[in-house]
């Protein structure tokens, strides 16, 4: 490098982007509103450095101000941003667009809403090397079509002249990394970049991007929400909270010895495969993050610290303090706290004991028209069994969860509430008694409240729907009692939807389904909306609750981290199928279906202690409307038979007691499959289980 | 794209037949024969007449035959391109139609011809940088210029550009032969209004445009901003209001009544005012059918233009 950077003349490499004390603000009514402050990095060349924190921290700000692109309201109000030593922040707009495609690329979010809808893929990665390089037009799409090769896109050609909305998900982001790619940036800036895809397309991407980084040299600021996204792909890492970097070091150096006590309760908080809602529950971070215009005095987490100390951690902003030599944490008292000692509040409970069978489901189908939603799905739900039904977009759990709540009805097949037939009894015609013991708790909290009437309002209108006679005082007195079990504060029940906060407005949601003590409760992705650190908060709250009502919950969602967590009994749907159901010890250790084996080893997890074998799994979900005639999986399954799984729908192979596996491989094989996940303190709880 | 030409010809027909029977209808009353005959013989004539006369009057016009019967007639003579006589101006409605059209034509053109680039530029100079001065002062003139009514700014104009400044003639009767000084103001009119309308929704197509992610990916891939503007930003931003310029063509067609009553430029509009003014029904149906088919075409257009502009539609259907 023959930049004279200011560090050029010590024996340590130079960053190749380096913040100095970098502060944003957004321009709001109520006056500039800071979102980063004070925000320090150096990134190495070829180093990947992880930005984590939840929504509202200010970590996809940096990562747009380094781009220098903060749209009308946002301000650079100071520090500075070194690329090689030259500061962006002085740079001509002419000198900017140098940079930004040629040395600095990024990576978005929502692929398909970063790729222009009207022009064809071919000339929106052509362009790049046409401006940078000076290329023509042919020559730039043959450089195109051969970077489609390296992020592995298959049938180039194809592709080029294809309009964004003719992709998939996967296809699109792999577009738009091949984009970033094309000029060979030294520095990628990636912000979220698998958030809004399925897990086994994600896992593919977080393997691409993994490669890219070892193979160009490309140093990438990885900006992500998820801890173990960042502990698979990144060597450092930064978390941010309300707008600060709290902590950052080395990623296994923070994951081991954590210095920050919201690093600490995040990573409490985020479901590991040694949690066990039993034995080991999610630990919660009391409170919510402040609003940007209203953050506390000294520290902004002091509010939700335990260890807070009044007189100290209120006063002065507090500095970043230095660990060891690369690690340093924005704690005043990193030297009182036992760090060793788990996080307290971690109390154990005892299992719930699960009684009768509460719901049958026999043979359900559904279709409309040529698309199988649901295909021949047979399970059973306990009374205060925590059900789970995990799958991808697309594998029919939605369908299932709208059919059970006679939002639609079956094409055939039966569901029994209690010996009570429901597959094709719309909720219009469904009695009050039906109604009231099968109730809901909704993904988006935000859309599910009325925004013009109390909560309380809210809840007594269900209690006078579904309530034995009760006088409005009665009614009343209920209302403020479910609110003392969502654990909100009474005074709640005056306020309106829009004064409460994402994890609030879900507890209102959560005391809205259990209040005419319902038998079964399902609740379809009821955290996935929420931030890490309240979704830990909720799930426990769930659990709770069913336990002590002894409700059946049919908890649906994708995330297999909490499945395994918080539920019982498992069922694994894809493609309107299900491909393999039994107690949730059961699904996590061999034998798998091959597709949970592709499920489990595509979760990220957040540990560091934790080892995993590697599955790869080709292509994306085929499409519902023309699935194979065999098993679903077959298209993409590494073990598929030849001639037979594409074919013929497999058998339901049975493993113990009600462990059942839709699959064609012989016993023996699924029987001498590997665990996924090996944990260096469950490794004998595995082998255990294997015996 | 076939099926949809299709469906909207069959669509214009459907309207066309249930539209020409209801003014049948309408005017198919004792009350309206005699105005009828008021304003062919006058007043004293239709007094004089006995009522033998009247229903031999009557017969030659073919006025008492059975409703139905000279809808099905009338029909039959559309059909063959007879469009019937003017009661009115006692010529064949055929002739008074092409000449009238004619003159709307020439209007119309002058008016997309300078409606369509001066209201897409100002939309696009506006919504580029939503908020800023720009877009202020011209969102300002477009809200300003849309809620005056028609008839005001006609007045408006009038006062000022003829009456006051006598730069242009006041009316547009064209009695001389045609003359393009009568036609400004008629055309200022309809532009002042419609350019308004046209640039907000532009405008507002260009702003959500701008700021789309793809419009940021555009950006930070170290494009020009005149290359994220036209490269990437105005196929998308144009794609809404050039659906909408057809559908002008429309609300045309009925603010030229207003336009060329007050100018007394004789137009389609003016024509249709008078037809209906007097009961010339010929008139009155034959202005119905072509009001007809330029909605209907016009529809068929603009989802045409939909279609080709954006490919996500044309992949689906």
């Amino acid at each position: 490098m023959d930049t004279h950077s200011p560090q050029a003349a010590t024996a340590s490499p130079s960053p190749i982007l380096e913040c100095r004390n970098l502060s944003v603000s957004y321009e709001t009514r109520a006056g500039l509103v800071p979102a980063v402050v004070d925000f320090n990095l150096k990134l190495m060349p070829g180093e990947a450095h992880g930005l984590v924190g939840e929504s509202g921290c200010g970590k996809s700000t940096i990562a747009l101000a380094i781009m220098r692109y903060l749209g009308r309201n946002g301000r650079i109000t100071g520090g500075q941003v070194l690329f090689e030593g030259r500061d962006l922040l002085t740079l001509s707009p002419t000198e900017l667009r140098r940079v930004r495609g040629a040395d600095i690329a990024m990576i978005y979010q929502e692929p398909m809403a970063s790729l222009n809808p009207t022009l064809r893929i071919g000339r929106q990665l052509a362009e790049v090397l046409t401006v940078h390089q000076g290329l023509d037009r042919a020559s730039a799409l043959d450089r195109a079509a051969a970077m489609l090769e390296r992020v592995r896109l298959a049938d180039a050609g194809r592709i080029l002249a294809a309009y964004p909305h003719q992709l998939s998900g996967g296809q699109q982001q792999r577009i738009v990394i091949a984009m970033a790619l094309l000029a060979n940036p030294k520095v990628l800036l990636l912000d979220e970049p698998t958030t809004a895809l399925d897990v086994t397309v994600e896992a593919g991407i977080v393997d691409l991007i993994r490669d890219i980084s070892t193979e160009f040299g490309t140093a990438m600021l990885y900006v992500s929400h998820n801890l173990g996204l960042i502990l698979e792909t990144c060597q450092r890492l930064t978390v941010m909270y309300s707008g600060e970097a709290v902590e950052t070091g080395p990623v296994d150096e923070v994951f081991r010895r954590v210095r920050h006590p919201y690093t600490r309760g995040l990573f409490a908080s985020i479901p590991v495969p040694s949690a066990d809602k039993a034995s080991r529950p999610l630990v919660t971070i009391p409170g919510q993050l402040p609003s940007p215009t209203n953050r506390p005095h000294g520290c902004y987490f002091g509010p939700r610290c335990a260890f807070f100390e009044p007189g100290r951690c209120d006063e002065a902003a507090v500095p970043m303090a230095q660990v060891s030599r690369t690690h340093a944490s924005r704690c005043r008292r990193i030297a009182e706290i036992d760090w060793d000692t788990p996080a307290a509040g971690a109390v154990t409970r005892e299992e719930t004991k699960i009684g009768r069978t509460v719901l049958q489901v026999e043979g359900l189908s559904k279709r409309y028209h040529a698309v199988r939603a649901n295909e021949d799905l047979t399970f059973e739900a306990r009374e205060a069994e925590t059900l789970a039904i995990v799958g991808e977009s697309g594998c029919g759990k939605s369908t299932f969860a709208r059919i059970l709540m006679g939002l639609d009805q079956a094409t055939s097949g039966s569901i029994s509430l209690m010996g009570e037939e429901l597959a094709r009894l719309p909720v219009t015609k469904r009695d009050r008694v039906t109604i009231r013991s099968l109730q809901m708790v909704f993904q988006n909290p935000f859309d599910t409240l009325n925004p013009s009437q109390t909560v309380g309002f809210q809840i007594a209108r269900v209690l006078r729907r579904f309530g034995a006679r009760m006088s409005e005082a009665q009614i009343r007195e209920r209302v403020l009692e479910l609110l003392d079990t969502v654990k909100l504060p009474r005074d709640f029940a005056g306020r309106r939807p829009r004064q409460l906060s994402g994890g609030q407005k879900q507890r209102i949601g959560i005391a809205r389904a259990f209040a005419g003590d319902p038998a079964v409760v399902v609740a379809d992705e009821p955290v996935s909306a929420l931030d890490v650190s309240v979704q830990a908060a909720v799930t426990e709250l769930l659990m709770d609750i069913q336990r002590r009502n002894g409700t059946t919950l049919l908890f649906i969602s994708h995330d297999l981290s909490v499945v395994r967590y918080l539920s019982d009994r498992v069922v694994v749907m894809y493609l309107g199928r299900i491909m393999e159901q039994g107690r949730t010890g059961d699904i996590f250790a061999p034998p798998y279906h091959p597709y949970t084996e592709a499920l489990l080893a595509a979760v990220p997890i957040a540990d560091p202690t934790i080892r995993k074998r590697k599955v790869v799994i080709s292509g994306e979900m085929p499409s519902p409307s023309n699935p194979p005639a065999g098993c679903p999986f077959s298209t993409r399954c590494p073990y598929a038979i030849e001639d037979l799984c594409e074919r013929t729908v497999p058998p339901a192979q049975l493993f113990g007691e009600g462990h059942a596996i839709a699959c064609h491989l012989p016993r023996e094989t699924l029987l001498a499959m590997e665990p996924i996940i090996l944990a260096a303190d469950s490794l004998n709880e595995a082998n255990n289980h294997h015996a | 794209m076939a099926r949809l030409i299709a469906k909207r010809l069959g669509q214009m027909l459907l309207i066309m037949g249930v539209t020409s029977l209801l003014l049948f209808a309408i005017f198919d009353t004792d009350q309206f024969r005699r105005q009828i005959a008021v304003s062919e013989l006058g007043g004293f004539g239709v007094a004089t007449l006995n009522a033998a006369d009247y229903e031999g009057w009557l017969e030659k016009k073919g006025l008492n035959e059975p409703f139905l019967s000279r809808y099905v007639t009338w029909v039959g003579d559309v059909m063959q391109g007879d469009l019937g006589r003017s009661i009115e101006k006692n010529m064949a409605v055929s002739t008074l139609l092409a000449d009238r059209l004619q003159r709307t034509a020439i209007l119309a053109s002058c008016f997309f011809v300078l409606m369509v680039p001066i209201s897409l530029t100002l939309g696009v100079l506006a919504g580029m940088r939503e908020g800023g001065r720009l877009d202020r002062v011209i969102s300002i003139v477009a809200v300003v210029t849309t809620s005056i009514p028609q008839i005001a700014t006609a007045v408006l104009l009038t006062v000022f550009l003829s009456l006051g400044l006598g730069w242009v003639p006041a009316k547009s009767a064209m009695v001389g032969g045609f003359s393009f000084r009568e036609l400004v103001l008629p055309l200022l009119t309809l532009l002042i209004y419609d350019i308004g309308y046209v640039v907000r929704m532009t405008r507002a197509s260009m702003a959500e445009v701008m700021s789309a992610n793809y419009i940021r990916t555009a950006v930070l891939k170290g494009l020009a901003g005149s290359h994220v503007i036209v490269g990437h930003a105005l196929r998308n931003a144009l794609i809404v209001p050039f659906t909408l310029i057809f559908l002008q063509l429309n609300w045309l067609l009925s603010h030229v009544v207003v336009v060329e009553v007050f100018f007394q430029y004789s137009g389609f509009g003016r024509m249709l005012y008078e037809a209906a003014m007097f009961g010339d029904i010929a008139v009155l149906q034959a202005a119905t059918l072509v009001a007809v088919a330029v909605a209907a075409l016009s529809q068929l257009l603009s989802d045409i233009a939909y279609i080709l502009l954006n490919p996500r539609v044309g992949a689906a259907g």
